[in-house]
């Protein structure tokens, strides 16, 4: 006869396991910090994991920047132009993209493209047997893999978001002021007065930078922890991506709500 | 048995998941030999190998190398251990995104101050015990099953270790790749003065030389002696695997229910 208490049984299992990882998660975010040292030492191992996570997105954002960049001044056009206020669009658009879009958008195509990148390449080595063979040689797989990738994706995320905005307001003068004859001079010294340094695009840094940690954070982990098999990698790299976006999202929303809470 | 002692294993108890892998174990690696570990797949080699590398802490037991036990260090103690060790992967586990010469110059740069000059001849020197010095520039996967394990051997023993472990050194090779890497293991043990432990279930290449065997069966050790007195052996465990045959002491059917029971009603059901 199936066991009345099964599913409650499961359902416990389930919670304590996720509590588990969760703790488990803690500990080797601070084992990476702790293990740091040598990511700074041997600057090359950084570097590398620059251009690997960073330089390699380049295109991917500087394209999506664009195009972001290109519909937000089609659509803001529109909706200026009922308020007969279309010079403001420089603004509208520096504005969305240096505190909102910029930062959110660089961080989900970031994690779907160096992030996965990340789970998978740790998650090979793995099962490979690599880092065993690493920690067997008396090198420690945690500084010298891991912390490297995850300062290479901490660095490299505020870059590719302000390198983000900067297609995407060119993306939107490129609509708005070429192709739909907003007023050039307008359009540029709007931003200017409109756009603060520290409030705006310094918050954006600020969003950036923890949305870089927490990717780069989670896509070490998720290759680290993986099942050494093929549908383990595969599994881990899945969820590198969708607890990024959650990730992503959830802290958007508690960052926006303090930096930019009842004013202006 | 032997006088000099380097690894001393005592009544090593291992468990996964509350379940016993090893129940037990006292092995004693003399010095300057070749000792291999043999058994049946899952029977507790791998994790034998483990516990002597410090890699997985035993439940119960000892495990000494020279006059340190293993099984009581920090890490930074076993990292400074593990310095004098080399470990020779069942696949190799070469770095991929590294050339052959990377590889073998991998432990060479992360524990010398050496020059690079003194990197390139050491490694070259390595690859030519090996027999490949002439694939230096190649990557992992452009090498054969049989040269990834030369070249992991070549990087195994890259610090003259004093300890050398072979995890199935032989598993997946052809014939003339497996004498080949039989004959690199002794050479090199002999050469280096080195110690080697290795796991495997390949009895004939083994026999051929290794100084001594110990046969693990569910955790425990079953059999051991000279590879003379093994081929004597009139052992059941040592004859059912010496000779590979089905029957005896080793059974081949994981356990289940009778087919009658399993078939007519009353077993598991999927």
């Amino acid at each position: 006869m199936a066991d009345p208490l099964s599913p409650i049984r499961k359902l416990g299992h389930a919670v304590v396991d996720r509590i588990w990882r969760l703790g488990f998660a803690a500990r080797f975010f601070v084992a990476v910090l702790r293990y740091s040292g040598m990511s700074f030492r041997r600057l090359p191992l950084t570097l590398r994991e620059i251009y690997f996570s960073g330089v390699l997105s380049l295109l991917i954002i500087m394209v999506s920047g664009l195009f972001v960049g290109l519909v937000l001044g089609l659509q803001g056009y529109e909706t200026l132009q009922r308020y007969g206020s279309t010079e403001a669009l420089g603004v509208l658009v520096a504005l969305s993209l240096t505190r909102e879009l910029g930062p959110v958008v660089a961080a989900l195509l970031f994690a779907s493209r160096a992030g996965s990148s990340v789970t998978a390449e740790i998650g090979l080595m793995k099962a490979t047997e690599q880092l065993k063979a690493m920690d067997i040689m008396a090198v420690n797989p945690i500084a010298r893999v891991v912390a490297p990738r995850f300062w290479g994706g901490v660095i490299s995320m505020p870059l590719l978001a302000a390198l983000f905005s900067a297609m995407g307001v060119l993306g939107g003068w490129l609509i708005g002021v070429v192709f739909i004859g907003v007023d050039d001079g307008a359009f540029w010294s709007q931003m200017q007065s409109g756009v603060d340094f520290r409030y705006d695009i310094w918050n954006g840094v600020i969003k950036s930078f923890v949305f870089g940690v927490a990717v780069s954070v989670i896509a070490v982990f998720e290759g680290y922890d993986s099942v050494p098999t093929a549908e383990g990698v595969s599994r881990a790299i899945t969820r590198t991506v969708v607890t990024s976006a959650l990730a992503i999202l959830a802290l958007d929303f508690v960052l926006t709500s303090f930096m930019f809470r009842g004013t202006s | 048995m032997f006088n000099d002692t380097l690894v001393d294993i005592q009544n090593l108890h291992f468990n996964y998941d509350g379940r016993p892998v090893l129940e037990g174990i006292d092995m004693k690696i003399p010095r300057g030999k070749v000792v291999a570990i043999m058994g049946g797949s899952g029977c507790g080699k791998t994790t034998l190998l483990r516990c002597i590398g410090g890699q997985l802490r035993p439940t119960g037991g000892m495990v000494r190398l020279e006059d340190q036990r293993v099984s009581e260090m920090s890490l930074a103690e076993l990292y400074d251990l593990r310095r004098k060790m080399g470990m020779l992967f069942q696949f190799g586990a070469l770095f991929t995104d590294m050339t052959v010469f990377e590889n073998v110059a991998f432990p060479l740069r992360e524990h010398t101050d050496l020059s690079e000059a003194m990197i390139r001849d050491l490694v070259l020197m390595k690859l030519e015990a090996v027999g490949l010095r002439g694939a230096h520039a190649l990557m992992p996967g452009e090498l054969s099953g049989g040269m990834a394990r030369r070249v992991a051997l070549a990087r195994a023993v890259a610090l003259d270790p004093m300890l050398v472990m072979y995890d199935e050194p032989f598993a997946g090779l052809d014939p003339i790749a497996l004498g080949v890497i039989g004959q690199l293991i002794r050479k090199l043990n002999d050469a280096l003065g080195a110690t080697s432990i290795m796991v495997t279930h390949d009895v004939h290449e083994s026999l051929m030389i290794v100084d001594y065997i110990y046969f693990v069966s569910q955790g425990k050790i079953v059999a051991e002696g000279t590879p003379d007195e093994i081929r004597a052996s009139t052992d059941p465990f040592v004859h059912q695997f010496v000779h590979a045959e089905v029957e005896g002491p080793v059974h081949f059917d994981y356990p289940a229910p009778t087919v009658v029971r399993e078939f007519l009603g009353g077993g598991a059901r999927g």
